[in-house]
């Protein structure tokens, strides 16, 4: 283990951690609107994974999408000024906290229909097939996606041509407010649902960083050398509720639930990690505290000092000219 | 050179597959079969099976393959066995082709051709037999063509694969096999540009797709009663050119509007109101619509018959358009 590289996971799962809590402020203030979806108790999945890749490989996501979106290296005070609607933010304003997008990092979106965009991934993977390329294509989603028509699509097809993809379901137990148990009929084996296409797939602990990244890592150098896709299932939980409109904790799950779970968060376990093999000192944890602290207070300020767009933007980028 | 709607088509993706290695055909039978109407012929024998791609009857999920394929700069040409099976595809086509320019501000773009037969041919039955080109012209950020002739085919099929933009091409059935003089060598004809298919001055037909046909043969019956009927070919549906339709309105003063969609929030809904905003004055008599009846289609052939537009309705509509005024 090196103390260098996992200080910067944890600092990677900070930003995310402490974007999203400003991010819910900001939600509190009106000055994010719509639909937010926090990512918060689920950073270790996007950050391992994320760290397993190149960056001309290829990122796609569902609408909890700004964990991603970070991971992949996008500029905090971009996301942030897209969350408030701003003419600086990564899509001027006219994606939202649900749709990101960051083309120069390959981070092809966010979607928000669910099931939606698992074709949309094993597209950009036959792309990178077509042109002999070797990039591959992480493609996450939650485990409500699993059931639906589209994915399994998206499954067969990634299959049948061996493209390279790797499906990774953040299985956070909830389909909004409804539990796994209620909507997939094998709740306990969504990884057999990989298998049951001939695809390779694996469980991992979705709260452990280090387990993400060795899975991904072995199933990046599969996929990369042409083997066709990947599943990963990964167990995680989310800490918040659902979206800004309900509470953590209510009418479908209890608090001493998520109190429970909270025992498991993914920075506390890094944290535990690099404290207890001598790699870290509470004083590098609190000076990371302080740079992230600094980096989200920049992204809102950036956001809050950018101007909304112009509404002679309204017209524009429907259409290439 | 004269030939059918069919081959003008093949001709068009062929030559275009042939210039540029980034476009492949992929759908139901597109390869080994040759088209369930025939249309990629011999395509699987020239390009092979990387870029002839057959595949499984899920139209959502190899739809939403190539919208992804053409966000990593690839450019596919879809073929729907009929349109009536885009409606599994919808999701793909409203909300992820269209949307994602717009959504990504400017930074994604769908280079896409989304083309098959629409509207009805002969007893097919309610699920097989529908003009849905009015769902797709709803949908900003798609554009919508759909050709009567086959040199229009062509042409305009040549630009669809050639617009950075989601194209929808809307073919028919009962057009394959009609046939009609194409231009020699390469051409391409613009996105968006309508064309007057006969001349005249006292009334105005709109009409495409095969309906032109029938506005053409009407024109002919009206032409033997001293009506010399004007009739206009928007071709391309979304970007409409309201101008050309607008132009002749103002020269014969009446305008009937054929489709073969059902009447109730139809194309010609939207033609008709462009007219009335841009040239009321002008206008001697209400604007009438000629339409599918709005009914699920009726296997049985008096009463399919009667759920689409033909000559004889296309006659009465002028007839009364020019008795009244």
């Amino acid at each position: 283990m090196d103390r260098d590289d996992l200080l910067s996971l944890y600092h990677q799962m900070l930003l995310i951690r402490r974007f999203e809590e400003k991010s819910a402020e900001m939600y509190a203030l009106a000055k994010i609107a719509g639909f937010l979806h926090l990512y918060i108790g689920e950073e270790a999945v996007a950050v391992g994974a994320i760290a397993s890749i190149r960056p001309d490989d290829y990122v796609i996501s569902a609408y909890r999408d700004h964990g991603h979106c970070l991971a992949r290296g996008s500029d905090p005070g971009k996301v942030m000024a897209e969350l408030f609607g701003k003419a600086t933010g990564l899509c001027k304003g006219k994606g939202g906290s649900m749709h990101l997008v960051d083309a120069q990092r390959n981070f092809m979106g966010g979607y928000a229909i669910v099931g939606g965009h698992l074709p949309l991934a094993v597209g950009l993977a036959f792309a990178v097939q077509y042109q002999k390329r070797d990039q591959v294509v992480l493609c996450f989603f939650g485990e409500g996606a699993v059931p639906s028509g589209q994915a399994h699509e998206a499954f067969n097809l990634a299959a049948l041509w061996k493209l390279p993809v790797i499906f990774i379901c953040e299985n956070n137990r909830y389909a909004m407010g409804t539990p796994i148990k209620r909507e997939i009929a094998l709740y306990a084996d969504v990884v057999e649902t990989g298998r049951s296409y001939g695809i390779p797939a694996e469980r991992v602990d979705g709260m452990d960083v280090l387990a993400v990244r060795t899975l991904m890592r072995a199933a990046v150098d599969k996929v990369r050398s042409a083997q066709g896709p990947y599943f990963v299932e990964a167990m995680t939980y989310r800490f918040m509720g659902h979206s800004m409109a309900d509470p953590a904790h209510g009418h479908y799950r209890t608090k001493e639930e998520v109190e429970e779970e909270r025992k498991r968060d993914p920075l506390m376990l890094l944290r535990q990690t690099i404290l207890s093999a001598g790699l870290g000192k509470e004083a590098d944890f609190k000076n990371l505290e302080r740079e992230i602290g600094g980096i989200v207070a920049e992204a809102v300020k950036f956001a809050e000092e950018s101007l909304f767009p112009d509404p002679s933007a309204l017209y524009e980028d429907v259409y290439v000219e | 050179m004269l030939i059918s709607y069919r081959e003008a088509l093949s001709q068009a993706m062929r030559e275009e597959m042939r210039r540029d290695g980034r476009i492949f055909l992929i759908g139901e039978e597109v390869g080994y079969y040759q088209g369930a109407f025939k249309v990629s012929k011999g395509f699987v024998e020239e390009f092979g099976s990387r870029r002839v791609l057959d595949t499984p009857i899920t139209e959502a999920g190899f739809t939403g393959l190539a919208i992804g394929a053409a966000m990593a700069g690839l450019h596919p040409i879809v073929e729907l066995m009929t349109f009536n099976f885009g409606i599994l595809a919808l999701d793909q086509i409203v909300n992820n082709a269209a949307k994602i320019r717009y959504m990504s501000g400017g930074q994604l773009s769908v280079p896409l051709v989304i083309r098959g037969p629409g509207s009805a041919a002969h007893q097919l039955g309610a699920q097989h037999s529908q003009s849905l080109e009015a769902w797709f012209c709803h949908v900003p950020g798609l554009k919508v063509i759909a050709p009567a002739t086959p040199h229009d085919a062509k042409g305009l099929l040549k630009s669809a694969i050639r617009d950075p933009n989601p194209v929808i091409f809307i073919e028919a059935q009962l057009l394959y096999s009609t046939k009609g003089e194409v231009g020699e060598g390469e051409y391409t004809i613009p996105i968006g540009q309508a064309e007057v298919k006969r001349r005249g001055d006292d009334v105005t037909i709109v009409a495409y797709s095969k309906m032109l046909l029938l506005a053409l043969e009407a024109a002919e019956d009206l032409a033997r009663e001293g009506v010399q009927a004007e009739v206009v070919d928007p071709r391309t549906l979304k970007p409409l050119d309201v101008e050309t339709i607008v132009t002749s309105v103002k020269k014969t003063g009446r305008l009937v509007i054929v489709e073969e969609g059902w009447l109730f929030a139809g194309l010609g809904a939207q033609i008709a109101e462009f007219v009335y905003a841009q040239a009321f004055d002008y206008l001697d008599a209400p604007i009438v619509r000629v339409t599918g009846a709005d009914v699920p289609m009726p296997y049985t052939r008096p009463l399919e018959d009667a759920a689409v537009p033909d000559r004889g309705r296309v006659l009465a509509a002028v007839r009364q358009l020019i008795k009244g005024t």
